[in-house]
């Protein structure tokens, strides 16, 4: 493979048939000439077909609305959303048409090159990034009360959303991305964390979030090893059914055992996190007024952002050590091949409760910040949907990458809640139209393109841990697609 | 040169069942300190199960396997790769998106970093390819490479005995030739002991000093190497026609 120079795009998975024929399309094109006619013709002819389906499909589906009414079903025709839905349709199968399916080079093909291109530019790229977002991150609050002074708090907020799912995203990719164990109940630790926060504080005055995080995290570690230890065995498919089920049964604990943990109520009155034991309030013995500045509310909001974007930090800057160390070299390989791991002596079991252990209590961590910051808390906050974005946003972001993770995070939980924002959908599909009930379609769209264009993740390149000379990036264009899997 | 006498690995009357169905049917093996003992056999007569049960997974039912005087049937895999015995497994196993650096640090990864450089030069001297490919994935190797990827990793944690199993699986003659004279020479210069797995009867009886024939997990022969070759039933069952 290293020897052969093939012009085939790492993205571009289609047969060399295809390859070969786009390409002489490209030398010759006056022989392609006459049958564009026909081209054009066709599409038309497979967008109106295409158009007719939904027509047919849409006519009860879109176009009749059915409510409850007194004396039976009330039925509304909807002929405008049925109209849109047809002609969305049509226009977006016509454009597939000229543009994908019979064009000689078709608009995904370059657009994975391009991003192909991208990755490959990646070395400089992606440290001067990473430089970049690191520094836009330490003057984020700075940045949105200077230049956004009327929404302030509503864009820090959402950095703070973003920062914590960053901080989830770096504690699963450990368990995930970096020990190949599939875990789909990672909210299960997100909640110890949080419960043990919110039960600490409760039952025992002094203990401040401060106290309690590390507590929180100890706590979401034992759960971790609890967990790790019954599933030791199991791989794949059968352990992420087993982790699912292990959130899931976390949470109707938390549903159910309401003399302890409130049940449905949830637990209130979480005490705020103080700066060195100054409370950020308003007047006498607050933080403001300990340094002589005026009190503003924001001033609370700053400082969560840094406690989370510190936590945060704290997660990459450990996963990046251990990386380097033993432990986390014995991690990969594990994820590459268990019996080779044992074969050379690497005590499994004890290396995949590490991971386990080590994800969740970031995991504890970040739980605890999300109660200190909610200051309520109730089983509906750990639901799988949430284990389900974090997980999307490793997937996505590339298993086993720190800065795809950041990336993923910000792409997705930005992106929903930029699809707030879409209020002149509702111009289009009448007033009663939500489009955050679309976020999931929107989302799920948004997966299957990003899989489809990268089928490892936006950034699935694996820098080496270790080098002997010269660094060389070994980049997962070198690597024929699937093999090593 | 020969073993010194001494027992270094001895497999005693061993049976190993994958749940009810029985693999090897009381085996004995001996390995000397110094040797090259291979173990030749058709598909599925049990070579790779006796190799996998030396290194605890699966255990042996019955009998008894001791290594350097200490009993080691009941030991979990990783416990006995403390012990000094390497592997270089079946299919070779390499972890195939780490470099080969990566790799081979893998293998050392019980032994006391301060022998790592030194390990990793002899390792090259034996293999000056994986030198070469130093950064290369794992993964991206050829089959020859991944194979000598795979035994200087074995070698990395600085064993005793080294097992081998069927290192010349899918590999061109010239490279299954380079590969066994690399395990003449680990013999011949360090005095390692290998125990080695093969269907590549001729090669391996060629280079081992002495030489045992598994048959439906039963030992049938056992001999000198040359003596092997020799034997009619051998040269009927796994060299005429299979010659290289």
């Amino acid at each position: 493979m290293a020897g052969a120079k093939t012009n085939v795009p790492a993205a571009s998975n289609r047969p060399a048939g295809a390859q070969r024929a786009a390409e002489r399309g490209r030398q010759a094109p006056n022989i392609v000439a006459a049958p564009k006619k026909n081209k054009l013709k066709d599409s038309l002819r497979d967008a109106a077909t295409a158009a007719m389906l939904v027509a047919v499909l849409g006519l009860f589906f879109i176009g009749v609305r059915t409510d409850i009414a007194p004396g039976g079903l009330d039925l509304k025709m909807r002929w405008t959303a049925w109209i849109v839905s047809i002609l969305v349709v049509f226009g977006g199968r016509l454009a597939l048409n000229m543009f994908v399916f019979q064009a000689h080079t078709p608009a995904t093909q370059t657009l994975g090159q391009k991003i192909g291109q991208l990755g490959a530019a990646a070395p400089g790229l992606g440290k001067w990034l990473m430089r970049a977002l690191f520094a836009f991150a330490v003057v984020l609050p700075f940045f949105f009360t200077t230049f956004f002074p009327g929404k302030d708090r509503q864009f820090i907020d959402l950095a703070i959303l973003i920062m914590t799912y960053i901080m989830l995203g770096w504690g699963l990719n450990i368990v995930v991305g970096l020990a190949g164990l599939l875990d789909l109940g990672y909210v299960a630790f997100y909640a110890v964390g949080a419960y043990s926060f919110a039960l600490l504080a409760q039952h025992f005055e002094f203990i401040g979030f401060w106290v309690a995080l590390p507590l929180a995290g100890m706590l979401a570690a034992l759960w971790g090893i609890i967990l790790g230890f019954p599933v030791l065995r199991l791989r794949g498919d059968y352990l992420a059914i087993v982790t699912l089920a292990f959130g899931e049964i976390i949470r109707i604990v938390l549903l159910n055992w309401y003399q302890f943990t409130g049940g449905p109520d949830g637990i209130s009155g979480i005490p705020k996190p103080t700066f060195f034991g100054l409370e950020l309030k308003r007047g006498e013995g607050g933080f403001a007024d300990f340094f002589g500045i005026e009190y503003a509310p924001i001033q609370r909001f700053i400082f969560l952002y840094y406690i989370i974007f510190f936590l945060a930090l704290l997660t990459n800057f450990v996963t990046m050590r251990l990386r380097r160390l033993p432990i986390g070299r014995a991690w990969e390989a594990l994820r590459e091949d268990e019996i080779a791991c044992r074969s050379l002596g690497i005590n499994t079991r004890n290396t995949k409760l590490t991971a386990f252990a080590i994800g969740a209590m970031f995991g504890g961590f970040a739980g605890s910040f999300f109660a200190t910051r909610q200051g309520f808390i109730s089983p509906e906050s750990f639901t799988f949907l949430e284990s389900a974005i974090i997980l999307a946003i490793v997937v996505l972001g590339g298993l086993g990458s720190q800065i795809g993770v950041v990336i993923a995070a910000v792409v997705m939980i930005g992106g929903i809640e930029m699809l707030r924002n879409l209020g002149f959908l509702s111009q289009v599909f009448g007033p009663g139209f939500d489009p955050v009930q679309y976020r999931m379609l929107i989302f799920g769209m948004a997966m299957v393109l990003i899989m489809v264009w990268k089928p490892r993740g936006l950034v699935s390149t694996r820098e080496p841990t270790a080098v002997l000379k010269e660094k060389k990036r070994i980049d997962a264009d070198m690597v024929a697609q699937g093999e090593g899997h | 040169m020969t073993g010194t006498g001494e027992t270094l690995l001895s497999v005693r009357g061993v049976e190993t069942y994958y749940g009810k169905i029985v693999a090897l049917r009381g085996v004995d093996v001996d390995v000397h300190r110094g040797e090259i003992v291979t173990m030749i056999g058709a598909n599925g007569a049990g070579k790779s199960t006796l190799m996998m049960t030396i290194c605890g997974n699966p255990q042996a039912r019955t009998g008894q396997i001791v290594y350097d005087g200490q009993d080691i049937t009941a030991m979990p895999t990783h416990e006995i790769m403390h012990l000094g015995i390497a592997q270089s497994p079946e299919g070779r196993r390499i972890f195939p998106r780490m470099t080969v650096m990566e790799n081979l640090q893998m293998g050392a990864a019980l032994v006391d970093p301060k022998h790592f450089e030194n390990d990793l030069k002899k390792v090259f001297e034996l293999f000056p390819r994986l030198k070469e490919r130093i950064g290369q994935r794992g993964g991206t190797l050829s089959g020859g490479e991944q194979q000598m990827l795979a035994i200087g990793r074995a070698l990395m944690s600085r064993p005793k005995l080294l097992l081998l199993d069927e290192p010349s699986l899918g590999l061109a003659p010239l490279i299954v030739k380079q590969i066994f004279d690399a395990i003449r020479e680990l013999n011949k210069n360090e005095g390692l002991t290998v125990f080695l797995v093969e269907q590549n009867a001729f090669h391996a009886l060629r280079l081992a000093h002495r030489g045992y024939v598994m048959v439906n997990g039963n030992i049938t022969m056992s001999g000198t190497g040359a003596e092997l070759l020799k034997r009619e039933e051998v040269r009927a069952a796994y060299l005429e026609g299979g010659r290289h």
